[in-house]
């Protein structure tokens, strides 16, 4: 089974690409044998620093806690292995307390005081877009974890990549079809009057309008709220669909209120996942929501079909069959959108070994390397689904999940295919100079 | 939702949010009115009474009321006692400066979060209800526990009224408020009043927390809101007046939830804000202000 | 020598200091510094009000990010200069400060600091609301193609810690003329006592709304400058948070001195920092720095130097 484990597709550097085939090979045997592999070719001693931009205070810093657990698994795997080119991996670490100004210092401080090969790991958006700019002067290679629309829109630069997590315009596309044939066509769209949110309204408006249906009310919460009943009388009478996406803290307070507001008499609702990740779904309150559907980045609940890779996945982060810890079961994972950490790791380590990457030097080279990968199929290093990888936009596409909540767990009713979330090219990163 | 019922769900949404602000927002005016400084923690306060909540909850498990009634006695306490602390080691000695007290409290504010946020961790948890009946209207259903908040409240409200009128406490409270000089002069230890006066704002923060936790949950950064709230409703009530802090409790609450009803959130959000700043541009000292600031 | 040269030559040593220190400091600490001094603007801006009037402001947030979203949004959506854009971001500052000064200054105390956050509050949510041109929280990036002025590229850290520096020394100039002229005298005399100001025959109103305006311009002068040098305008900069830490920084450094916002923001930078190197509590050990700094040294910095060592500090 080790051929199958990881073959990403390069359109160029053929020759390389079959040395890295036989170097990941190793994968299946050192997972067996922890910590036994040598850093066999190491040429120098020195480790390759991954500065980690993480969400430990501040706003995301439910999402901060994951991510640094699945960073941190995925570390310890690859070093395992035999670390990367012959090198261990060692991550570092800054808290950029969920603050774009804080961000960009902290980029800095990766770049010019700890060495960093490359920066990674950012969640929050605005995170995202304040530290970006920084990341292209400083040509510091930055993958970014955010499923923002941010990297395929253009708005960054050529040393910011999302290879890990899909982004929020082709997530909120592909839920269309599936919400207009199942559901119905008169949808209400509740979302955050964020930029995030707003990525929701425009796409999903365009969207279901393709697909015969229409939005009939669309209802911006601003962020400071911490209660929503007010805002529900705006739902109309005729609504067939609430689609509801929240973020942050009140995100409980908003589903709950929603169930006390409808009682049994619910139209059907479809939410992002966003609204209720790192939340147990069996918080008192929530118990309305059965029935009800969620798209969700990656299954939380262990499926029936459950792949062996998901597992392998799950058992090397610490989740059990619930998407809890298994040191915990009441503290739920934010599993929809962590694997991306541990995907994009993965992805750097595929593109270094291409690159050959020696060093700061070969910064410019790595991205190439990665730009060059298009298919990535399903295997441990990938365990949410194949994908393919843009190379014009720096942005990866891949399958998405619709849920359904049955006896108080989500139980996957709907994979769209990677084809429903494609979107035509908004930019072209590769014409850019390093 | 025709107007009728909309309006009558907004005016409930806008009576629970006055409560609970109602209380936050005395406890500041109390530490406000006694001691003259302004207490950037007392978010803060209102936050670890919701988180005290939690543990206490968790801790009693069984029935969510018996949970409950333990969070509402215990907890404010625990808080009060966390406030006296900070009063003792750092207030006191920086001899309530207004300036010196601003920054020091926003290093509380700073420590309080931060140690929430290793110990409780960075999740939003909720509390049980202790009950939780759904009242239906023809239009809407409606949690009974919001209603007993609305009523809990008052219940609260009424019972420091009586503290501050009716008791030898109240009394000496009122005349430190009025003259710190001279109540020092009649033998009123001025320290253990202060002690006691920052001790009871933030239990009152804290109690105002409990109510509101079966609701909203329990998270690290939910002091901010509370403390810009519960920080203009004291000016619009106008200085060292608790009836003034009340009316406006209730006016910001009620209109709150009554603008929603016309605009889109944020528009009327945006408009809430104009007016509270319009309101203090033709009424400096607030509704209810006598002195000024 | 006279206290008035001491002062200048004080204050001309520091900026020589920073400008040597350019060619000294490894590249991390000289992005740090050229933020530091564009922050400190924000706070000598400040400062002006608070620490030389006596008006407290929990707004201040609004005038920073009025200059910097006057320049962002006309950069990005009129496609003008950079060095135009910088200036519409000036003028902008100056006509919010205008309005929100006129209505402001009808209250005082506590009703100011209410009116000036609610005017804050406002600011941010709109920027919120007009997300289609703001892109609300998430904001916007200017690009390094965009901040370019006079074929000097802004994003080329050598050019970018000089033009704060420059900025920078300006704003030390433009205040310290300010606070030893007459006019801040005024200033000085309204924070200490209005009412005597008053019956000396000084409108007081004229004097605080001219601080106002000076105050929220030089605000909005570090708001353009920084959206300007790091290429990047956000909602964040417009939340309350950022109206509080012009005050924490000056504070810290001492209120009522020109350098004192300099050094209260250099210290609250590198604090946090340097914990967040020992710590992810980092924040646990600002607050505990924050306690015991107001418990030893009341004055802030500057403050306690003036008071212990050099009384004709400015």
């Amino acid at each position: 089974m080790a051929d199958k484990i990881i073959k990403p597709k390069l359109k160029t550097r053929r020759n390389l690409l079959k040395s890295i085939g036989a170097g990941t090979g190793i994968l299946a045997g050192a997972t067996a044998l922890p910590g036994w592999v040598r850093y066999s070719q190491a040429q120098t001693s020195e480790p390759i620093r991954i500065g980690f931009q993480v969400h430990r205070t501040g706003i995301g810093a439910a999402y901060g806690r994951w991510y640094d657990r699945t960073t941190t698994a995925a570390a310890k795997l690859i070093n395992d292995m035999g670390g990367i080119n012959g090198r261990a991996l060692e991550i570092i670490a800054e808290d950029d307390g969920t603050d774009p100004k804080r961000g960009a210092e902290v980029l800095e401080k990766f770049a010019n005081q700890h060495k960093c090969d490359l920066a990674f790991g950012t969640l929050f958006s605005h995170v995202v877009i304040g530290s970006a700019p920084r990341a292209g002067e400083l040509k510091l290679p930055y993958f970014v974890v955010s499923e923002g629309h941010h990297v395929a829109s253009g708005m960054l630069n050529r040393y910011t990549l999302q290879p890990g997590i899909t982004d929020v315009k082709s997530q909120v596309q592909a839920m269309a079809p599936f919400v207009a044939d199942n559901l119905g066509k008169k949808v209400t769209m509740i979302f955050p009057d964020f930029a995030f949110g707003h990525d929701h309204r425009d796409y999903f408006s365009a969207a279901i309008e393709k697909q015969g249906g229409t939005v009939v009310a669309k209802i911006a919460i601003p962020p400071t709220e911490s209660s929503f009943t007010k805002y529900f009388p705006k739902i109309p009478r005729d609504t067939d669909v609430i689609y509801h996406v929240m973020v942050g803290p009140a995100v409980l307070t908003f589903v709950k209120e929603m169930g006390e507001f409808y009682g049994p008499n619910k139209p059907q609702i479809f939410g992002f996942i966003d609204s209720l990740e790192a939340v147990d779904l069996n918080s008192p309150g929530l118990e309305f929501l059965e029935g009800s559907y969620f798209w969700e980045g990656n299954p939380r609940y262990a499926q029936a079909n459950q792949s062996e890779h998901d597992k392998f996945y799950r058992a090397a982060v610490g989740v059990d069959d619930n998407g809890a810890s298994v040191s915990d079961p009441k503290d739920v994972s934010t599993y929809s959108h962590m694997f991306g950490c541990w995907e994009t790791l993965f992805t750097i380590k595929t593109g270094m070994e291409a690159a050959g990457y020696q060093g700061t030097d070969d910064r410019s080279k790595l991205i190439e390397a990665v730009e060059s990968i298009t298919d990535i199929p399903l295997s441990r290093e990938h365990p949410q689904g194949a994908k393919v990888f843009n190379s014009k936009t720096h942005q990866v596409f891949g399958h998405q999940y619709i849920s359904k909540v049955e006896g108080g767990k989500l139980k996957l009713a709907h994979t769209t295919s990677i084809e429903d979330t494609l979107y035509p090219d908004e930019t072209d990163y590769t014409k850019q100079s390093f | 939702m025709d107007l009728g019922p909309y309006l009558l769900l907004a005016s409930l949404e806008g009576a629970v949010q006055a409560a609970v602000l109602a209380l936050t927002a005395v406890g500041l005016s109390l530490v406000f009115g006694v001691m003259r400084i302004v207490n950037v923690a007392h978010g803060e306060f209102f936050m670890l009474g919701a988180v005290f909540a939690w543990w206490i909850a968790t801790f009693f498990g069984g029935h969510p009321a018996i949970g409950f009634i333990a969070a509402l006695l215990i907890a404010p306490l625990l808080t009060g006692l966390v406030a006296v602390i900070v009063d003792w080691f750092v207030l006191k000695r920086l001899e309530y400066d207004p300036e010196g007290t601003i920054v020091a409290t926003i290093g509380v504010l700073y420590i309080i979060q931060q140690v929430v946020l290793m110990t409780y961790g960075p999740d939003a948890r909720p509390v049980e209800a202790p009950f939780n009946h759904r009242f239906y209207f023809p239009w809407f259903g409606y949690s009974s526990y919001k209603l007993f908040v609305i009523a809990a409240a008052i219940a609260i409200l009424i019972g420091v009224w009586m503290i501050m009128a009716k008791t030898r406490i109240g009394l000496v409270l009122r005349a430190t408020q009025l003259d710190r000089e001279t109540a020092t002069a009649f033998g009123i230890e001025v320290n253990r009043i202060y002690a006691l006066v920052f001790g009871l704002g933030a239990a009152l923060a804290a109690m105002a927390a409990v109510l509101i936790v079966p609701i909203q949950q329990a998270h690290y950064l939910m002091g901010g809101d509370p403390l810009l709230l519960s920080f203009i409703v004291v000016i619009i009530g106008g200085l060292g007046s608790l009836r003034g802090t009340v009316v406006a409790a209730a006016l910001i609450g009620m209109s709150d939830g009554i603008i929603s009803v016309f605009f889109t959130p944020t528009l009327a959000k945006i408009l809430a804000t104009l007016l509270v700043a319009m309101v203090l541009v033709y009424r400096p000292n607030g509704l209810f202000g006598t002195r000024s600031a | 020598m006279t206290a008035n040269t001491k002062s200048w030559a004080l204050h001309i040593a520091l900026l020589v200091t920073l400008f040597t220190l350019q060619f000294v400091l490894p590249a991390y600490h000289q992005g740090n510094i050229a933020r530091i001094m564009m922050l400190a603007v924000f706070a000598m801006g400040y400062n002006i009000m608070f620490g030389y009037t006596g008006l407290l402001s929990l707004g201040h947030a609004l005038f920073f990010a009025t200059g910097m979203y006057g320049m962002g949004l006309s950069i990005q959506h009129l496609g003008i200069s950079p060095a135009t854009a910088f200036v519409c971001g000036i003028v902008a500052a100056l006509l919010v400060t205008a309005t929100v000064g006129v209505l402001a200054l009808r209250t005082s105390g506590v009703a100011f600091m209410i009116v000036t956050l609610m005017f804050a509050q406002s600011g941010y949510l709109a920027v919120l609301f007009f997300g289609e041109y703001t892109r609300g929280d998430e904001g916007f990036v200017i690009k390094q193609a965009q901040r370019v002025i006079a074929s000097v590229d802004l994003a080329d850290a050598t050019n970018r810690y000089f033009a704060a520096l420059l900025l920078f020394a300006l704003c030390i100039a433009v205040t310290l003329k300010l606070v030893t002229s007459q006019f801040g005298h005024v200033l000085v005399a309204v924070r200490e006592n209005e009412e005597r100001a008053q019956m000396l025959g000084y409108d007081t109103f004229k004097y605080k709304l001219a601080a106002v305006l000076i105050s929220g311009t030089i605000s909005g002068v570090a708001g353009a400058g920084y959206g300007l040098l790091f290429g990047y305008v956000g909602a964040n900069f417009a939340t309350v948070q950022y109206s509080i830490y012009p005050l924490l920084w000056v504070l810290l450094g001492g209120a009522g001195t020109i350098m004192g916002p300099f050094f209260g923001t250099l210290f609250m930078f590198y604090l946090i920092d340097l914990a967040s190197d020992l710590t992810s509590a980092y924040m646990l050990i600002a607050g505990v720095a924050l306690v015991l700094l107001t418990l030893f040294a009341r004055n802030g910095l500057m403050g306690e130097i003036r008071k212990r060592v050099l009384p004709w500090l400015p």
